[in-house]
C-alpha cells in the first residue's frame, strides 16, 4: 500500500547515453587538478600516537573506510574493533576516556550523528570527555543515498554543548586537525575526508595551516565574500578562479571550525562594505554554517546582501557524485553560475 | 577502604545493619522531598550493602583513588539509593541528607557524575552504563589495574539494544574485570518488565552470550555475599552478571503490598508510618 504522503521515485527514468556510474562508497573525492595525499588522517594519528601513549583507536567495523586501518596496522595493541555497534563504540570510548585515554572513534557521519547521538550526548559531551569522533562520508560525499549521506550532521552536533565541530577542506586540514583535536581537552566531532585527499589550501595560500577555532582568508576579492567550510572551500576557490575570468573578484574565507565559530573574523570580513556575502557548505541549509554565520552577523547588526549555498531540505538522490553535486548546486560550475546570478 | 579497614568495619557493623541504614537514609531523603524512588531504594538496599560493605575496594576520603573498584549507576533514578549507600560508606557527608533533590544540592534526583563524589557516571538515559563499563574495563586492563568495574542496571534496561551490544563486546574482549548487577524487580514505568521485553529465562540468555551468570534472591544478604564472592574470584576469562531478584519497597510491608508502581506514591502522613515499620524491623 502506498500512502498519499509516501515518497516514491518509481517512475521509469531515461539513463543517459554517457552513463556516469555511482562510484564505490569508499572512493576518494574527485578533485580535478589537485595533488592528493593518501590517508592523511591515519598517518597523522600514527604520528601523534607515537608521541602520546594515551591515544587509542576504536571503530565500529569501518576502520578501513575511515583510514583508521593505518593506525590499527601500525599499533594493533592500541586498536579496538568494537563491531557493528555504534552505541557501544561511543559509550566504550567514554569509558576509556574516563580511565585516562584519548580515544579516536571512527564510523560514518550518519551513524554517529543519527544512531549514536544520545550516547555521544550523555556519555561523552555532558561529561566533557576527550573523545575524538572522526566520521567519513560527511554531507553529500557518496551516491549511496540518504542512508549514507550525512546531510544534517553539523546541525545535530551544533546543538550539543561542549562539542567542537571541524569540517576540513583538504589533506592539510585533515592532517592538521589531528594534533589540534588532541590538544583540545574535550570532545570533538570531525568530518573526515579519506582515501586520496586533495591538497587545496596551500596551493592558494602557501603558508596556510589549520588552526582550531580560526577562520582564515584564503583569497582576497572585492565583489563577493564566500564564507565556506569543508570541501565547499575547494569548490569556492575553483569557482572564484572561473569568475575571475568574468571580472568578478571573489574572496574566500575558510571556516574549518564550525563550533566554536570564529565570529570575530567572520563579522570583520562581512562588515567590509560593497561585497555580496555567500555561505557555502556541504550540508543542508538548515542549521549548518550558513545559519550560524547569519546569526553571527544579525546579532552584530551587520546586514550585507546575504545568500546561502548548501543542500536542500530533502532526502537526496542516489547516483554518481559529480551528477549529484551538479544537481544540488555544489559543483564548481553551479557555484560560479549561482554567484554570478546573484550579482 | 583498605582490606584491613573493611574487615574491621564489617566486624563492627553487620551487613543487615548497613542495609537497614541505607533504607533509613533513603526514607529520610524521600520524606524531605515528599517523593522519591523509595520503592527501588528499599528493593536494592541489600545489593548496595553487599557491594559497599563486602565487595568493593575504595577509600572514603578519596573517591577518585586510582585503585578503587568502579561502581557505575546506570539507572540514574536510583540515585536516592546510591546517595544513601555513599553516605553510609563515608564518601558523602551525612549532614547533606536533607538537601536531596533541592536547588543547589550535590544530590540531584537523577544521578550525575559532575554533581556527586562517588557517582562514577551520569546515568538516566537507560542502556548506557554497561557500554561505558566495557570501555572502563578495557581501560583498566590497558593500565594493568586489577580493579573491577561494577555496573548496576535495571531489568527495564534489558530492553535497550545498546545493553546487548555491550554484552557481546564484554565477551569479545574477555572482560573478567566486569561485573554486571541487574536489579530485577520486574517493575518498569508502564508495568511489569516481564510484560514488556524482559521475557524468558534470564541467566541462560547471558550464558548464551558467553557470560558467567548467577541468579539470586536480591534481598537475601547471604546469597548476595556468596554470589559476589563467586563473581570476584572466578578464574574464567569471561564477564560476570548477578541477576538479583528484588522486591520493590522491601522492608515496609504496607508499601510492599501497594499496587505495583514504578514511582511509589507515599502520602504525607505515611512517611512516619513507614519509618515506624522500618524501626520495628531494625536489626539488633
Amino acid at each position: 500500500m502506498t500512502l498519499a504522503s509516501m515518497a516514491r521515485k518509481y517512475e521509469p527514468r531515461q539513463v543517459p547515453e554517457t552513463k556516469v556510474a555511482t562510484t564505490a562508497m569508499i572512493a576518494s573525492l574527485a578533485a580535478e587538478g589537485y595533488d592528493t595525499v593518501s590517508a592523511p588522517f591515519g598517518h597523522a594519528l600514527v604520528e601523534q600516537a607515537r608521541k602520546d601513549p594515551r591515544i587509542v583507536g576504536l571503530s565500529a567495523d569501518l576502520s578501513k573506510y575511515t583510514d583508521l586501518h593505518i593506525f590499527a596496522g601500525a599499533m594493533p595493541e592500541r586498536f579496538y574493533q568494537m563491531g557493528m555497534a555504534e552505541q557501544l563504540l561511543f559509550s566504550a570510548a567514554a569509558g576509556l576516556a574516563r580511565e585516562g585515554f584519548i580515544p579516536f572513534a571512527t564510523t560514518y557521519a550518519v551513524f554517529a550523528s543519527r544512531r549514536a547521538y544520545d550516547f555521544i550526548a550523555m556519555a561523552i559531551a555532558e561529561e566533557n570527555l576527550p573523545v575524538k569522533i572522526v566520521c567519513a562520508l560527511p554531507g553529500l560525499t557518496t551516491g549511496y543515498g540518504p542512508s549514507h549521506q550525512a546531510t544534517e550532521d553539523l546541525a545535530i552536533f551544533r546543538g550539543l554543548p561542549n562539542m567542537v565541530i571541524i569540517d576540513p577542506c583538504d589533506a592539510d586540514d585533515v592532517a592538521g586537525m589531528v594534533p589540534a583535536m588532541l590538544a583540545h581537552d574535550g570532545p570533538v566531532y570531525a568530518r573526515l575526508l579519506r582515501g586520496k585527499v586533495p591538497t587545496v589550501l596551500t596551493r592558494h595560500k602557501p603558508d596556510y595551516k589549520f588552526q582550531l577555532g580560526r577562520a582564515q582568508m584564503i583569497r582576497e576579492g572585492r565583489d563577493v565574500l564566500v564564507i565556506s567550510s569543508g570541501i565547499m572551500t575547494m569548490r569556492a576557490l575553483d569557482a572564484a578562479e572561473k569568475l575571475a575570468t568574468d571580472n568578478v573578484d571573489v574572496a574566500v574565507l575558510h571556516v574549518p571550525t564550525i563550533k566554536p565559530l570564529d565570529v570575530a573574523t567572520i563579522r570583520a570580513e562581512a562588515a567590509k562594505t560593497g561585497r555580496l556575502v555567500v555561505t557555502a557548505e556541504n550540508h543542508t541549509v538548515n542549521g549548518g554554517l550558513g545559519e550560524a554565520v547569519a546569526g553571527a552577523l544579525m546579532t552584530a547588526g551587520i546586514t550585507p546582501t546575504f545568500r546561502m549555498i548548501g543542500l536542500p531540505d530533502e532526502f537526496l538522490e542516489a547516483g554518481a557524485l559529480p551528477t549529484l553535486h551538479d544537481m544540488y548546486g555544489l559543483s564548481v560550475d553551479k557555484v560560479a553560475t549561482q554567484i554570478k546570478a546573484w550579482l | 577502604m583498605t582490606v584491613e579497614n573493611r574487615v574491621a568495619a564489617l566486624s563492627n557493623t553487620s551487613l543487615e545493619m548497613r542495609a537497614w541504614n541505607i533504607r533509613r537514609k533513603a526514607l529520610r531523603m524521600g520524606e524531605v522531598q515528599g517523593q522519591g524512588y523509595i520503592g527501588q531504594a528499599f528493593g536494592v538496599a541489600d545489593v548496595l550493602a553487599t557491594s559497599y560493605f563486602h565487595a568493593l575496594e575504595y577509600r572514603p576520603e578519596d573517591p577518585e583513588w586510582e585503585g578503587r573498584d568502579r561502581f557505575l549507576l546506570s539507572i540514574g533514578h536510583y540515585a536516592i539509593a546510591l546517595y544513601a549507600a555513599l553516605m553510609e560508606a563515608g564518601i558523602l557527608p551525612e549532614d547533606e541528607i536533607d538537601t536531596y533533590g533541592m536547588d543547589d544540592s550535590r544530590m540531584p534526583m537523577s544521578g550525575m557524575a559532575s554533581y556527586t563524589p562517588g557517582m562514577e557516571i551520569t546515568g538516566g538515559s537507560l542502556g548506557q552504563g554497561l557500554g561505558i563499563a566495557v570501555g572502563m574495563a578495557l581501560g583498566l586492563k590497558r593500565k594493568k589495574n586489577p580493579a573491577f568495574v561494577y555496573n548496576l542496571m535495571s531489568d527495564g534496561e534489558l530492553g535497550e539494544g545498546s545493553t546487548w551490544e555491550a554484552v557481546m563486546s564484554a565477551t569479545q574482549w574477555r572482560l573478567d574485570n566486569l561485573i554486571c548487577i541487574v536489579d530485577f524487580n520486574n517493575q518498569q514505568a508502564d508495568g511489569p518488565s516481564r510484560d514488556a521485553l524482559a521475557v524468558g529465562a534470564e541467566a541462560p540468555k547471558w550464558q548464551a552470550f558467553g557470560w558467567h551468570a548467577q541468579e539470586v534472591d536480591g534481598n537475601d544478604l547471604g546469597a548476595l555475599v556468596a554470589a559476589f564472592d563467586t563473581a570476584r574470584t572466578l578464574s574464567d576469562a569471561q564477564p560476570r552478571v548477578i541477576i538479583c531478584h528484588t522486591k520493590m519497597c522491601k522492608g515496609v510491608d504496607f508499601l510492599e503490598a501497594r499496587e505495583s508502581n514504578h514511582f511509589i506514591r507515599v502520602e504525607a502522613d505515611e512517611w512516619a508510618k513507614a519509618l515506624a515499620v522500618l524501626e520495628k524491623g531494625k536489626p539488633q
